[in-house]
C-alpha cells in the first residue's frame, strides 16, 4: 500500500485536533473544567485500540484458513500497535482521574476491565514467543485473539455498563453526549478519532513491512 | 385530577428557580491564559512536537519504501 494520501490525512487531521481542542470553547462543567478537552485525546485512544484489535482478529480468522505468513504477520503488529494505544489511553485516563476523581484507579469496573483485557493481549504476545514454530504460533495464537477479542469487548464496553462506576457512560452515568448538545465537541472529536485510528494503522503498518523486509532477508 | 395539576404546576415552578440558579456561570475556566494570549504559545509547542515526530515517522516510511524496492 504505497498510497499515502490517508497518511497525510491522518497529520492533518490530529495536527487540527491538535490546535482546535486547544483554542476552541467547551463546555463550562464544575471539577473537570478545562480538562474536558482531555476528551479529544483519551477517547481516540481505545478507538484506535479497538480498530487495530478488530483488523487482528479479522486476519487471525484469515490466517486460519489460509495458512499465509502475511495475514499471521499483520494479526501480530496490529496487537502489538493496539497494545501501544491501550497504554496510551490507561495513561491519559489516569492521569485526567487523578485530578477529576482524586484518584488515578479508584475500583471502577471500566478500568478494572480494561487492565484485565491488556493482560489478556499481552498474555497473547508471550503466548507467540514460547511457540517456536511458525504455522504452530500461528495457528494456536489466533485461536487465542478469537477469545480474547469478545471477552475484551465485554470486559471494557458491556459489563461496566451493568454496575456502579465512576466513568462517563458506565454504570448509568451519561456518557459526555449530554453535554456535547450543540455539537461543538463532535466538530473536533470525530476528526481526532479518525487522525488517530489512521495513524495507529500506519504504524502496524510500518511495523509488518519491516517483518516483512526481515523475513526476506534470512 | 386536581391534586395532579397543583402538583405539575408546583414542579414547574420550583423547575424554573433551578434554571435560574444556574444561569450565573460560576464554573471557572482557563480564561486567564486564553486572555493574555499564551494559550497559543501552548498550542505552538504542541504542535512543533507533534510535527517533530511525524517527521521522523515519515522519514522512517521513506527508508521502508527504500528498502522494499531495492529488494
Amino acid at each position: 500500500m504505497n498510497k499515502y494520501w490517508w497518511k497525510a490525512l491522518s497529520i492533518l487531521l490530529i495536527l487540527y485536533s491538535l490546535i482546535a481542542g486547544l483554542l476552541a470553547p467547551v463546555p463550562t462543567l464544575p471539577i473537570i473544567n478545562e480538562t474536558i478537552r482531555i476528551l479529544y485525546y483519551h477517547l481516540p485512544m481505545w478507538f484506535t485500540m479497538f480498530t487495530l484489535y478488530f483488523i487482528s482478529v479479522v486476519y487471525s480468522v484469515r490466517y486460519l484458513a489460509s495458512g499465509k505468513t502475511e495475514h499471521d504477520l499483520i494479526a501480530v503488529e496490529s496487537v502489538n500497535v493496539g497494545i501501544l494505544f491501550c497504554f496510551l489511553g490507561l495513561g491519559s485516563g489516569m492521569i485526567w482521574g487523578n485530578y477529576s476523581w482524586g484518584d488515578p484507579w479508584p475500583n471502577d469496573p471500566k478500568l478494572n476491565g480494561s487492565a484485565i483485557a491488556t493482560l489478556m493481549y499481552l498474555a497473547y504476545l508471550v503466548l507467540r514467543n514460547a511457540l517456536e514454530e511458525e504455522q504452530k504460533r500461528g495457528k494456536i495464537s489466533a485461536i487465542y485473539n478469537l477469545f480474547a477479542f469478545p471477552v475484551m469487548i465485554v470486559l471494557m464496553y458491556i459489563l461496566p455498563k451493568t454496575t456502579d462506576s465512576l466513568h462517563p457512560g458506565s454504570g448509568g452515568n451519561t456518557g459526555f453526549g449530554e453535554f456535547d448538545m450543540d455539537g461543538a465537541m463532535r466538530a473536533v472529536l470525530y476528526p481526532a478519532s479518525l487522525g488517530w485510528i489512521l495513524m495507529g494503522l500506519w504504524l502496524a503498518q510500518i511495523r509488518y513491512r519491516i517483518r516483512k523486509l526481515q523475513i526476506r532477508i534470512d | 385530577m386536581m391534586k395532579k395539576l397543583a402538583t405539575l404546576l408546583l414542579l414547574i415552578l420550583i423547575n424554573q428557580l433551578n434554571v435560574l440558579a444556574q444561569s450565573s456561570n460560576a464554573v471557572e475556566m482557563a480564561t486567564g491564559l486564553r486572555s493574555s494570549g499564551k494559550i497559543y504559545v501552548v498550542v505552538l509547542v504542541i504542535v512543533l512536537l507533534f510535527v517533530g515526530v511525524t517527521a521522523y515517522l515519515i522519514s522512517i516510511d521513506r527508508k521502508l519504501n527504500k528498502l522494499e524496492k531495492r529488494k
